[in-house]
Order: structure tokens, then C-alpha cells, then sequence
């Protein structure tokens, strides 16, 4: 207190001037906001209005209607579009926390040749971005009989070193304590892994859940090469094709996008604190 | 398995108390354990990643001296697939546009970013509401981004054209003409991107000790001064983060959003070399020619990382922090 008011006597201008700076920032701060926000609510709105209002420049629909998701979702196997998505991100969400925990627990307190060397390995293929190998990954599905099949959106969306990463620092950040009683109590590796470690990260565990389930959700560009059959047929794949179909019926649409982005919204509204952590963390260490 | 490897553990630990004598021997044999354990423990993962992401990269970089046609003919055509892509106009024209972008992109994206971040650190009232709108368009896939701002830019219908004519201006036609697409894709491409990088500037920025701004203000130094002097040396190592992640992803991302949005048009105006790529594999079916400019690519990206670390020094203080 005292300091501050130090701080304020010797510069009076900056004391004077931070009531009108704040109010300008949280102004500059609310209109961002609402750019931010704007085109995503327009989607959403737009999404319950008919046919002939569609495209008529107004936020709010006048002639408030059900009809676009009626017929998107009888007309289209939207459903199943929306099963294949979440049954997928399900799996891999589960598969990946579940390896990816394993080996990160491993690399950040078994001790044994190489380790050291492995990881760095393992943090290398972080460089290798999806796209860039698209081509040979489809190449080795295709040899392996993983195409057009549930295991071939599935296993090859498991392995990431972006999780083995999180998981390794946020391992190398609890404290041993707890694991080495029980090993002086007798417990093998399985076990301090599956009853200590496992429930020690919860936390991080529900916000990878979150952000792979959300990447995987989200993802098109594997399912639109790996598969054909249109029994697998994936949310967002589902949206592309729709638009190419219905050109300009953006009523149509607009509610398909609205569905396929919902449960990500709804996601992002009641996890948003696990989320925002996730990002945290993988910026920072 | 686990309940073998559960009593193991058990007898080993127990084992040293009742008989020190032969310690050595199973002091040898608890480290075996651990070798074999670290062993199972990592083997899915290491599998997985050397099947799907490794063995790739390597088969990438082979498969570039290959033609490839139809289903599974493979011949030796040695850097006949490099001089095709030395002389094919298209993939330096996608080369060129892919520059244009990352150049222009990376900033804008850091400096919005950066902006957003140092904004929603300030006390504001409702800055968790700020924050979540800010960061609400990353939750949402390109795909939909894409439907989304096709409806938005229609020339005729767009809500953007709209409020232009509302104020005096002449519509525009946003994805009809090549560079207004580019920008197009580059404005979209930030909107979706600012939030998560916004982020990652706001936890860096909240690792830097008060202290620091306490002494600052003390001092007498304005904001300018204090962002020169105390936030931009001590958020290097954020920045470096940013900047890496944001062109590495530049560089090779962005395909989803391309495909629905402009499907690289008008007149290839926003075909990315890797949506280039991409068509010459699963258009054209050329493996073979897409490997090589995909590894060329790859190429690209690596050196320009290496520039990026160079340049931001690997993103470690070198100020005597």
C-alpha cells in the first residue's frame, strides 16, 4: 500500500491517466469479443431460419424455425455421421492417454539404457507434421488392409508425441515419494503405475482427454483419404460433401455446420478451465 | 501380466532384508526388472510411432525416386521426380503463394496474438468473459470455419458485402479474385488461430515475476518502456514457441480450411503447395512426384526452423537473466 501510493505520488500522470486508459482497453477488449464471436453466433442463428430468409442480412431469424435439422437429419445419415465421429475420437481419446501415459511414465522414472536418447527420438517425430506425411501413411494403410475401416481412422490417430511430452513433464513434476513407499512396500511397476500414478493425473489426463477428443472431432483430412465407404463416413467429412452437394440451400447447411460444431461448444463451455491449462502447459515447459 | 509383475516387484523388495547376503545378484535383477518393465510400458507407443510416423518419413523421402502408377507399381526413375518438379510452373507458383503466405500470416498472427494476450492479462472487469470469447473459434473445425466464411464472404448474400454497401463501399468479390482469396484465407486462418496463441503469450506472461513491473513503475517507466525493457527480453523463450509452431504449421497446415473454402482458387490463386501436393497424390494418383515436393517441402520447413532458431537464439535469454 504504502509503495503504491509512493508510486502514484511520484508520477502523477500515470496514476491520472489509468481510469480513462482501462475503460478504453475494456472497450477495445469488448469489441474484439463480439468480432471474435460474431460469425460463429450468425452461424447459429442462421441455422434456424427457412430457405427464403437465409441470406437476408438479419441476426435474429424472423420466421423462427426446426426445419433445417428435421431434414438434415432425415434426409442425410447425419446421425451416423455424428456416431463415427464420436465413437473414433472415443477410442483414440482412450487408446492415446492410455499408451501415452505408459510411456510417459516410463521415460520419466524407470531407469534403463537409452532412455535419454529414446526421448529425444520420440520428441523428433513431433516435427513431422501430419500432412507431410499424409502420402506414405496412406501408402502403408493401404498395405496393411487398415483402409476404409473403423482401425484405420482409429490406430493411426493414436500416436502423437505431443502427449508422451505433456505427460513426461508433468510426471517429472510430482513427487517421488508416494512411488518409491510403494515399491519399498512391494509393489512392482504395473502396479505404482495403475494405482498411484494413474489417479496422481487425473488432471492433466482429463485435459488431454478433452484436447484429443476435441483434435480428433475436428479432424478431416485422414478420414477424407482413408476412407470411401460411406458407412464410415465422418462428421466433418460429412459437412464438405454436404456443401458441394447443396450449394447455395445455406439453411441446410448452416444447420449441419451448427451440429457438428455444437458438442465442441458445449465441450469448450464446461471444460474450458482443462483446456486452457493443456494449452498452458504445452506452451511453457 | 501385471499381477506377475506386481509379486515380482513384491519379492525383490522384500527379499534384500531377509537374505543381504546375495544382494548383489538381485540388485542386478531389480535393475533387469525395471529394464524389462520400461521395455513394456514404452512398447505400444514406440511401435505406433515408428510404424505410423517414422517409417513414413524415411518411405517419404524413397518413395521420391519412384514413378509410381496405378495400384502399387513402383519404378526406379532415380531424381527424375526432382527435375519434373525444377521445371513444373504450378508447384513454384503454389511455392511462391505458400511464401506470400507464411510471410504475411506468421506476423499478423504473433503480433494479434501477442496484443490479445497482453490485453486479457490486464485487470478488466469480465476478462474471463474476453478470454473465452477470444478463444471460442479455435474449439471450432476448419471444415465448419469454412462453410461458415463462404456463407460470410458470398458476394452477393455475404453479410461482410452487406455492411459494406450499408456503409458506402462497393461489395466485393472476397473469394473471386486471387489475392483478396489469399487474404481471405490468411484473416480466417487468424481469427481461428489468435485465441490458442493468445494463450500461450498469456501463461508466458504470467511467468514473469511482478517484482519486475513493481521496480518498473518505480522507477517511473511508462508502458512502452517497460514492454521494451522487462516483458519482450523475458518472454523470448514464448515467443520463440510461438513463432516456431505458428510457421511450422503455416508452412505445412491449413489444408482443410483450403479445400472447403476456396478448393485453392480462384485461378490457383490460393493453392498452398501442400494442397498442390495433395493434388498431385490423390488427384492425379502421383505418389512418386507428390513425395518428392512433399519432401522438398520438408526441406523448406527444416530450414527455415533452423533460421527461426537462430535468429531468437533457441528463445533463451542471453540478457544476463
Amino acid at each position: 500500500m504504502a509503495s503504491d501510493a509512493m508510486a502514484a505520488q511520484a508520477t502523477p500522470p500515470a496514476g491520472r491517466r489509468r481510469p480513462t486508459s482501462r475503460t478504453g482497453l475494456t472497450a477495445l477488449a469488448v469489441v474484439l469479443s463480439l468480432i471474435s464471436v460474431f460469425p460463429v453466433l450468425w452461424m447459429v442463428t442462421s441455422s434456424f431460419k427457412t430457405r427464403a430468409t437465409v441470406t437476408d442480412g438479419n441476426l435474429i431469424p424472423r420466421d423462427f424455425t426446426f426445419d433445417n435439422f428435421v431434414y438434415v437429419f432425415t434426409e442425410v445419415p447425419f446421425a451416423r455421421y455424428l456416431w463415427n465421429s464420436f465413437f473414433i475420437s472415443a477410442v483414440i481419446t482412450v487408446a492415446a492417454l492410455f499408451f501415452h501415459s505408459m510411456a510417459a511414465y516410463a521415460l520419466a522414472r524407470l531407469r534403463f539404457p537409452g532412455r535419454e536418447k529414446l526421448f529425444g527420438a520420440i520428441f523428433a517425430t513431433l516435427l513431422v507434421t501430419a500432412p507431410v506425411v499424409l502420402i506414405p501413411l496412406f501408402l502403408v494403410a493401404r498395405q496393411l488392409g487398415l483402409l476404409d475401416s473403423y482401425a484405420g481412422l482409429i490406430i493411426p490417430a493414436i500416436f502423437n508425441a505431443f502427449g508422451i511430452f505433456l505427460l513426461r513433464q508433468f510426471y517429472l513434476q510430482l513427487p517421488k515419494e508416494l512411488e518409491e513407499a510403494a515399491i519399498v512396500d512391494g509393489c512392482g511397476h504395473w502396479r505404482v503405475y495403475w494405482n498411484i500414478v494413474l489417479p496422481m493425473s487425473r488432471p492433466i489426463l482429463s485435459a488431454l482427454a478433452i484436447f484429443f477428443f476435441l483434435a480428433n472431432w475436428n479432424a478431416f483430412v485422414w478420414p477424407l483419404v482413408a476412407t470411401n465407404d460411406q458407412s464410415l463416413t465422418v462428421v466433418q467429412l460429412g459437412i464438405a460433401s454436404f456443401q458441394t452437394q447443396y450449394g447455395s440451400n445455406w439453411n441446410y447447411i448452416l444447420a449441419a455446420a451448427t451440429v457438428a460444431a455444437l458438442p465442441m461448444l458445449v465441450l469448450f463451455f464446461v471444460f474450458q478451465r482443462q483446456i486452457v491449462e493443456s494449452i498452458k502447459t504445452s506452451g511453457l515447459k | 501380466m501385471s499381477s506377475v509383475a506386481a509379486q515380482e516387484g513384491r519379492r525383490t523388495s522384500v527379499a534384500p532384508a531377509q537374505a543381504p547376503v546375495s544382494s548383489d545378484r538381485r540388485r542386478l535383477s531389480r535393475k533387469h526388472r525395471e529394464w524389462l518393465a520400461a521395455g513394456l510400458f514404452l512398447a505400444p507407443d514406440v511401435l505406433g510411432l515408428l510404424v505410423f510416423v517414422a517409417v513414413p518419413m524415411v518411405l517419404s523421402i524413397g518413395l521420391s525416386f519412384f514413378q509410381v502408377s496405378g495400384f502399387g507399381s513402383y519404378e526406379w526413375i532415380g531424381l527424375g521426380n526432382y527435375r519434373r518438379m525444377m521445371d513444373d510452373p504450378l508447384f513454384w507458383d503454389s511455392m511462391k503463394i505458400t511464401g506470400e503466405y507464411v510471410v504475411i500470416l506468421v506476423p499478423v498472427l504473433f503480433c494479434v496474438s501477442l496484443g490479445l494476450g497482453l490485453l486479457v492479462k490486464q485487470k478488466l472487469p469480465g476478462v474471463g468473459v474476453y478470454r473465452t470469447a477470444l478463444f471460442l473459434p479455435y474449439v471450432i473445425s476448419l471444415v465448419v470455419v469454412g462453410v461458415l466464411w463462404k456463407f460470410l464472404l458470398d458476394e452477393q448474400t455475404g453479410v461482410v458485402n452487406r455492411a459494406m454497401r450499408a456503409a458506402g463501399f462497393d461489395g466485393e468479390s472476397w473469394l473471386g479474385s486471387p489475392s483478396l482469396a489469399l487474404g481471405c484465407v490468411i484473416a480466417v486462418m487468424v481469427w481461428v488461430m489468435m485465441g490458442y496463441y493468445m494463450i500461450i503469450f498469456l501463461a508466458g506472461l504470467q511467468e514473469i515475476p511482478k517484482e519486475f513491473y513493481e521496480a518498473a513503475k518505480l522507477d517511473g517507466a511508462g508502458p512502452w518502456t517497460t514492454f521494451r525493457t522487462i516483458t519482450w527480453p523475458l518472454l523470448r523463450p514464448t515467443s520463440f514457441f510461438v513463432l516456431l509452431m505458428s510457421t511450422v504449421a503455416a508452412i505445412t497446415g491449413g489444408l482443410d480450411l483450403i479445400f472447403v473454402l476456396t478448393n485453392g482458387g480462384p485461378a490457383n490463386g490460393t493453392s498452398l503447395a501442400i494442397f498442390y501436393i495433395y493434388q498431385q497424390a490423390f488427384g492425379f494418383g502421383e505418389y512418386g512426384y507428390a513425395s518428392a515436393m512433399g519432401s522438398f517441402l520438408v526441406l523448406i520447413m527444416v530450414a527455415v526452423s533452423a533460421v527461426i532458431f537462430k535468429f531468437t537464439r533457441g528463445g533463451r535469454f542471453d540478457d544476463g537473466e
